[in-house]
């Protein structure tokens, strides 16, 4: 249970990370809380970590118009304890709130959870049902990736070799959406076995004009079903016909995690409507 | 080799050290810190759980490079001489451990929510907010009590 050897560096300037990381074998280190454990069970062998730490810029939390930009290398606990992401974007406090334990989001990142990509966890889940843009920097510039395109499979996103993630930013939601991240893991902190964020608005008329839904654990990338769910009035049966639809699709997976994903989606648009003004 | 600069329980300490070392590592076999217990080594267990610049962190989880320039609290700084520290008289006190092993992190998790913890209205909230610390030993409930008593003692010190 020791990482095997490897060179290191913790550059300043992003540029000379991208420099590093064109190599063989380069991976970069942000604050290891998925890349150490696999370092000490050897499942990685880089033989370069690229340690972010000391690279100016990639950890400011900045608002703008419509949306939020979330440096990479904004600690998960940071974002949790965010008074204003709070306020505006609830349903990033409530998913990260699940992610590991209070001593794993001290140090853990939103671009290191983003960037790794594990089927599981609740950041992608967040970041897809929230429509998030990602900003991928290389040697060439930064180009931006939409949430869909971005995670492309287990432990497996659109970042290529000698890229970076810069930062994540996501459009914030019209003030009273309704919001909910729910999931069943086996016990507190560990992986979920499935996971649901949602975001749902309704219109003057008290009927639903959007709602989208994310799910994790339950293949190799966030899942977004169709949800046609829009200009109903919102309701438990709705709820229950709209969950089924949505998770109809899950069929490889067995029968107790789609049947636990069902669940969840419907009480995820439960709460979520609770929630919405 | 990769030199390292840090601050350990007060004291200024610098070392070069080889990139894959783990800060556990670091801690128990360069310093002579063996208070910060080895568990699981993958960071489930929380047994090496210490302060890094006051926040709980899973020693076996960082590199050793990655403690440079921080301020790193151990469970041998805690008490002061032969004194125990109010959270570890508490753990004392109400009989919050039996084999030990685990109350390194324990406390060290403990003083962080006494002191910055803020919202631990419920015991649900204090045992969601223990729940990154195992024990094998002694079925939480005299744990809970003693980091409530922590709490309380922290709070008064404070007043």
């Amino acid at each position: 249970m020791k990482p095997p050897p490897l060179a290191y560096a913790a550059p300043e300037r992003i540029d000379e990370a991208l420099g590093l990381l064109g190599g063989e074998e380069a991976r970069p280190l942000a604050g290891g809380q998925s890349l150490v454990p696999l370092l000490n069970m050897r499942f990685a062998r880089p033989s370069l970590l690229v340690d972010l730490r000391r690279v100016a810029g990639l950890d400011a939390i900045e608002w703008a118009n419509g949306h939020v930009r979330i440096g990479a290398m904004v600690r998960q606990r940071v974002l949790e304890t965010d008074e204003r992401i709070r306020e505006r974007v609830p349903l990033l406090t409530e998913a990260v709130g699940y992610v590991a334990h209070l001593a794993i989001r001290t140090r853990g990142t939103v671009g290191g959870s983003l960037a790794h990509a594990d089927p599981a966890a609740e950041l992608p889940a967040a970041a897809a049902a929230l429509g998030a843009r990602f900003l991928v920097r290389g040697t060439a510039g930064t180009r931006t990736v939409e949430a869909p395109a971005f995670f492309l499979g287990p432990f497996t996103t659109a970042i290529g070799p000698g890229e970076l993630l810069e930062a994540v930013e996501v459009p914030v939601p019209p003030p009273g959406t309704g919001f909910a991240f729910v999931e069943t893991a086996r016990v507190h902190g560990a992986f979920a076995l499935a996971g649901v964020a949602a975001l749902l608005g309704l219109g003057r008329d008290g009927r639903i004009a959007h709602a989208r839904v994310a799910l994790c654990g339950v293949g190799g990338a966030p899942y977004v079903p169709p949800l046609d769910v829009a200009g109903e009035a919102p309701g438990e049966a709705l709820f229950r016909q709209a969950a089924r639809r949505a998770c109809e699709e899950l069929e490889e997976h067995d029968g107790y995690r789609r049947q636990l994903a069902e669940v969840l989606t419907r009480r995820a648009l439960a709460l979520a409507v609770e929630r919405a003004a | 080799m990769t030199r390292i600069a840090l601050t350990v329980n007060g004291r200024a300490v610098s070392a070069d050290v080889e990139p894959r070392l783990l800060l556990a590592d670091y801690l128990r076999e360069h310093l002579e810190l063996r208070g910060t217990h080895v568990g699981c080594e993958h960071g489930i267990c929380g047994a090496c759980t210490i302060l890094v610049d006051g926040e709980p962190a899973r020693s076996c989880l960082m590199l050793a490079v990655q403690a440079d320039g921080r301020e790193l609290l151990t469970v041998e700084g805690l008490s002061s001489g032969e004194e125990l520290h109010p959270v570890q008289q508490a753990f004392r006190d109400r009989h919050g451990l039996q084999c030990g092993f685990c109350t390194p992190g324990f406390l060290l998790t403990t003083l962080y929510l006494a002191e910055r913890g803020g919202e631990l209205g419920s015991d649900a909230e204090l045992r969601a907010a223990l729940a990154g610390n195992l024990c094998r030993c002694t079925g939480y409930q005299n744990i809970v009590a003693a980091v409530r008593d922590a709490v309380a003692r922290l709070a008064v010190g404070k007043g």
